[in-house]
């Protein structure tokens, strides 16, 4: 409770595709290296299915599906970041999982111009680092599936 | 929110419903000492603990009701109509507030003081003062005998009439009218610390017990001076609060006239021998005339009690309340998901030790498979409550209710204990009321109506409750006008949910059942009682939802029975587990009526296409075939061999073919994240034994996905109709299979499957005579029992020398008649049929047999003359003797 949430200090960093991605690092819970997945027919062609996450159900997101971003070739199978949402766990199925690293809050920006599609809306900001720029996912926004934000997504 | 708040709000709630019961009881058994001082210390226990979060209004309101309600527990009033109303009103009014508290922390500024002044007027009701001196009550009285002093000063005055308007609307309607509005209430200052309610309260110095004392005199209405009695041993004179106009004026504090608290501590180090009688009364005396200090610290400081016996008689006794302990719901189900892990752990770990074969591991594998099945049955056994907690509502729902339509309802309820999931108790609590609600409002007539055609003017309302069999059945029951047929059926054909033909022809109990339809609604005008809320439909889908049926019976004139049969738990369910396109799914056992396995021929002749609805003729009947694997988007199935899984989903079967059938065994529900709650085929999802996860379906939302459930298509409208026409008819040979039966040495009969119910098997030491007949108890009812063989004409009797018999269960006219054959030897379809002897003697050539096929309706009319006509019972009418004669001489 004590966390303020304007200053994003630590992130996790992952990558998807072309993208480098970073979500704050107190929203992980747990990374899942393989997990059996079931298939969840006539769902959202975003979910990838449900795994067992010692006893509970957690639904696994495939974030490339999500993102709309082709997958990287990395010959090896996703990695699941469990997050909660709403107290329900959430894995997202990422390519790679890279380091926690810090950031300096001078060098967030809001999401590049170029940036378009679905990515555009699930995307909060973006840190520019020396090499590379590391975006900002509204993980939230990621795991919401219903209509309504179909809706927007879609448009 | 603060956790005392929070926890003060949780227990003052649960205190209220409490109360609720009690009033309602209260009011039927007015001397119920015992329920008074539950009512009394509730209200009690309210008011000290607002009283020391700050909550003045609270205070003050739960303080009148407290007052009145001393006045009732010592005697000085009867209950009335017109207290349990003002108590209620002060239960809600009370609620009220605690809704404030709960959003905003704060009690905000209610105006109670109408209630109040109500409260205070009935206090005030019986005039005669008691004129027990405080003093005396130091000493150990007995509990009932003991009056607070707040009655010592009950002040006649002239209060005016007084519109009353109670918080509660209902209240309102059913007070308002009656409420006394001649006397003034009396100061009353009761002391809440007379009571035996642990020490907080206890301890209060009395200038920490003023402000206890002072809200009902500070009352925001004019204040008419008068003296208290005489008796009141406090001298100062009372301030009676009149409150005979809103006109706000403070009332003065009467903080000094109020006497101190002749606490029990008193009693208590008497009894424990830590002081004297008379000291104690002493102190008692010199508390009241003025001294501040706390009783025990009197004793204490005058030398005539120890300070460690004080401070141990101060301590609150640990009550009964103390072996229990509040726990969240959220950390129950927790833990019930852990122990669902640790079984499944605790499986593998059993099957390795069993395959190792290795000494060291048998033994505490054997020990954590005992332990973790009973921690599995406790930790189940804490999420288990009695169903009391929701019928515990009910009375003051009826209540209100009847009083607000001038009804007389009567309120029983049997089965009270009975335990349930605490999922369920929430899911049924609505149905529950709303099913309760309407019976008071519909099926229930007024009093003069019920008196006019000889039924007792307060009607009865029963609640019954059961388990059985890992259900749990609810009735409600009512003896009020039933409902009647001809209304609904001429709705439905209004509202286009039958045609005029079919609803002629459908009979008068499945009409009924068109109340639960959505849209439907019984009641000529919509009244504001049962017009709210939930319709009859989402009772159902309610009560569906949980895996439970409801069933309604109506006698036209006599009542209507509700059936609710919920299953005792949501987490763990019998389930089949099937799998179609590599995939396991679960069904719930509740829905599953029986499989059935197509082998041989193609798939295209079995399934018939109709109107573009594939159907399956299951012993005569059309079923709708649903594929599984056409659902879940994958290819349909092929092969030679199609499973069907016989499903009812709102009372509409269908077939569901899948690849393959495995296994039914309990699975623990877990809920489906929010991103695919929305897909509707699935309910929810499990973990098998392998910890792979296993989707559950559900059956109404695949049947609604595969239209099956749309009364307009024309499938299921094909499907209707043939299923109609064939409804009554037991035509032997259009049947296509056939039980074949061998009632002697290569002697065999055929009957066609559609006549047959069931096959059992009975004990002959379970065959018992009846009016020299043979029968069997089956299913609750008496079943006669014929001896096939002699019956037809062939040599042999089923009743051989095995001590057991093949029954083949017939049902004519709704009743079980049992063919007694000497062995069941197959099942046969048309298919491996070669020929037909000749047209007239019903003969065919089953596996190079000649069998005849007797017609079991024929063969049973022939003995028992029951076989079309139905019977009301068997008592009322005797089954014909000279008829089973004959079959008995062939014996």
């Amino acid at each position: 409770m004590t966390v303020t949430q304007d200053a994003v200090d630590q992130l996790c960093t992952f990558r998807l595709g072309p993208l480098y991605l970073g979500i704050d690092v107190r929203d992980v819970r747990e990374v899942v290296q393989h997990a059996d997945v079931t298939m969840v027919p006539n769902a959202d062609p975003a979910i990838e299915g449900l795994i067992n996450l010692r006893g509970q159900i957690a639904t696994a997101i495939d974030l490339c599906r999500r993102l709309e971003v082709e997958p990287a070739d990395t010959g090896k199978e996703p990695i699941h970041l469990v997050i909660l949402s709403d107290g329900e766990p959430v894995t997202l199925l990422v390519d790679s999982i890279g380091d926690v690293i810090d950031v300096d809050s001078s060098a967030y920006e809001p999401p590049p111009a170029t940036m378009t599609g679905i990515a555009r809306d699930l995307i909060l900001g973006a840190y520019k680092l020396e090499d590379e720029l590391l975006l900002i996912l509204d993980i939230q926004k990621a795991v919401e599936l219903h209509p309504s934000d179909a809706e927007d997504v879609a448009s | 929110m603060d956790e005392i708040i929070g926890e003060f709000l949780v227990e003052s709630h649960e205190g209220l419903d409490q109360l609720d019961q009690n009033f309602v009881v209260l009011e039927e058994t007015p001397d119920d000492i015992a329920t008074l001082k539950e009512v009394f210390r509730t209200l009690h226990t309210i008011k000290g603990t607002c009283g020391f979060l700050g909550f003045g209004h609270l205070e003050r309101v739960a303080h009148a009701g407290e007052n009145l309600l001393s006045l009732l527990r010592d005697g000085e009033l009867k209950m009335t109509e017109e207290i349990t109303d003002a108590l209620l009103a002060t239960v809600d009014a009370i609620r009220d507030i605690l809704a404030t508290i709960e959003q905003t922390e704060e009690e905000g500024t209610p105006d109670n003081e109408q209630l109040i002044g109500w409260l205070g007027r009935l206090a005030a009701g019986e005039s005669g003062a008691p004129e027990t001196a405080p003093s005396e009550e130091a000493a150990p009285p007995a509990e009932g005998a003991a009056p607070a002093p707040a009655e010592t000063a009950p002040v006649e005055s002239p209060a005016a009439e007084v519109p009353l308007s109670a918080p509660a609307e209902e209240v309102a309607v059913a007070g308002a009218d009656s409420a006394p509005a001649a006397e003034a209430p009396a100061p009353a200052p009761a002391p809440a610390d007379l009571e035996d309610d642990g020490g907080l309260v206890m301890l209060q110095p009395p200038e920490d017990a003023a402000p206890d004392m002072g809200p009902p005199a500070s009352t925001d209405a004019p204040v008419a001076e008068a003296p208290a009695p005489a008796e009141t041993p406090a001298a100062a004179p009372a301030e009676a609060p009149a409150p005979a106009t809103e006109a706000p004026a403070p009332a003065e504090p009467v903080a000094e006239a109020a006497p101190p608290a002749p606490d029990r501590i008193g009693d208590r180090l008497v009894e424990a021998g830590a002081a004297d009688r008379t000291d104690v009364e002493i102190a008692a005396v010199e508390q009241q005339l003025g001294d501040e200090r706390k009783l025990g610290k009197i004793l204490v400081d005058e030398g005539r009690a120890n300070p460690a016996d004080v401070e141990s008689a101060a301590a609150p006794k640990a009550a009964a309340s103390e072996s229990t302990i509040r726990v969240d719901v959220a950390l129950l189900d927790r833990l019930m998901n852990l122990v669902g892990e640790l079984v499944l752990s605790r499986n593998q770990i059993v099957q390795l030790a069993g395959e190792q074969q290795d000494d060291g591991l048998g033994p505490p594998a054997q020990r954590l498979n005992l332990i973790t099945s009973e921690l599995q049955e406790g930790v189940m056994k804490t999420r288990m409550q009695p169903i009391n907690n929701v019928w515990g509502k009910l009375p003051r729902v009826v209540r209100d209710l009847s009083n607000q339509l001038g009804k007389s309802v009567k309120i029983e309820m049997v089965g009270k204990d009975t335990e349930l999931d605490r999922t369920i108790i929430e899911a049924i609590k609505d149905p529950l009321t709303h099913i309760v609600r309407n019976t008071v409002d519909h099926g229930i007539e007024d009093p003069d109506d019920r008196k006019a055609i000889g039924k007792s003017p307060e009607g009865l309302l029963l609640l019954r409750a059961s388990h059985e069999g890992g259900q749990v059945n609810i009735e409600i029951s009512d003896d009020g006008r039933g409902i009647s047929p001809e209304p609904i059926r001429k709705k439905a054909v209004e509202k286009g949910f039958l045609t005029a033909d079919a609803a002629a022809k459908t009979s008068d109990s499945e009409i009924v059942q068109m109340i639960f339809r959505p849209g439907f609604s019984t009641a000529g005008t919509v009244s504001n009682v049962s017009g709210r809320g939930v319709g009859m439909d989402v009772v159902k889908t309610n009560v569906e939802k949980i895996g439970g049926t409801v069933d309604l019976k109506t006698v036209p004139g006599q009542g209507t029975t509700f059936k609710i049969k919920i299953p005792l738990t949501l987490a763990i369910i019998p389930a089949l587990t099937v799998t179609a396109a590599g995939n396991r799914y679960a069904i719930p056992q509740v829905s599953l009526l029986e499989l059935v396995r197509l082998e041989g021929d193609g798939l295209s002749d079995k399934i018939e296409d109709l109107h573009g609805a594939p159907v399956y003729r299951l012993r005569g009947r059309l079923l709708p075939i649903v594929d599984l694997r056409e659902q879940l988007g994958a290819e349909p199935a092929s092969g030679d061999i199609t499973n069907i899984v016989v499903l009812k989903a709102d009372d509409h079967q269908f077939g569901l073919i899948v690849d393959t059938i495995e296994d039914t065994e309990e699975i623990v529900v877990k809920p489906l994240g929010r991103q695919v709650k929305d897909v509707r085929l699935f309910s929810g999802a499990t973990i098998m034994g392998d910890g792979k996860i296993a989707l559950i379906l559900d059956l109404l939302g695949l049947a609604g996905n595969a239209d099956l459930l749309q009364p307009g298509s024309p499938g299921s409208e094909a499907i209707r109709e043939v299923n109609d026409a064939d409804n009554n008819i037991v035509d032997v040979l259009d049947d296509r299979t056939l039980l074949l039966l061998g009632l002697a040495e290569n002697q065999r009969v055929a009957i066609p499957l559609a006549a047959v119910e069931r096959l059992e098997e009975f004990l002959m030491s379970s065959v018992e005579q009846s009016e020299g007949r043979p029968v069997v108890q089956y299913r609750h009812k008496i079943m006669p029992l014929i001896d096939l063989a002699p019956v037809i004409g062939y040599e042999g009797t089923a009743f051989g020398d095995s001590d057991r018999i093949n029954v083949v269960v017939c049902s004519f006219g709704g009743k079980a008649v049992g063919l007694a054959v000497r062995e069941v030897v197959d099942i046969v379809s048309h298919a491996e049929v070669f020929e037909t002897v000749s047209d007239e003697s019903e003969s065919v050539v089953i596996q190079d047999h000649v069998t005849d096929v007797i017609d079991a309706a024929a063969v049973v009319s022939s003995v028992l003359p029951i076989s079309y006509e139905p019977l009301p019972t068997y008592e009322e009418e005797p089954v014909e003797e000279d008829g089973f004669s004959i079959a008995r001489s062939g014996v």
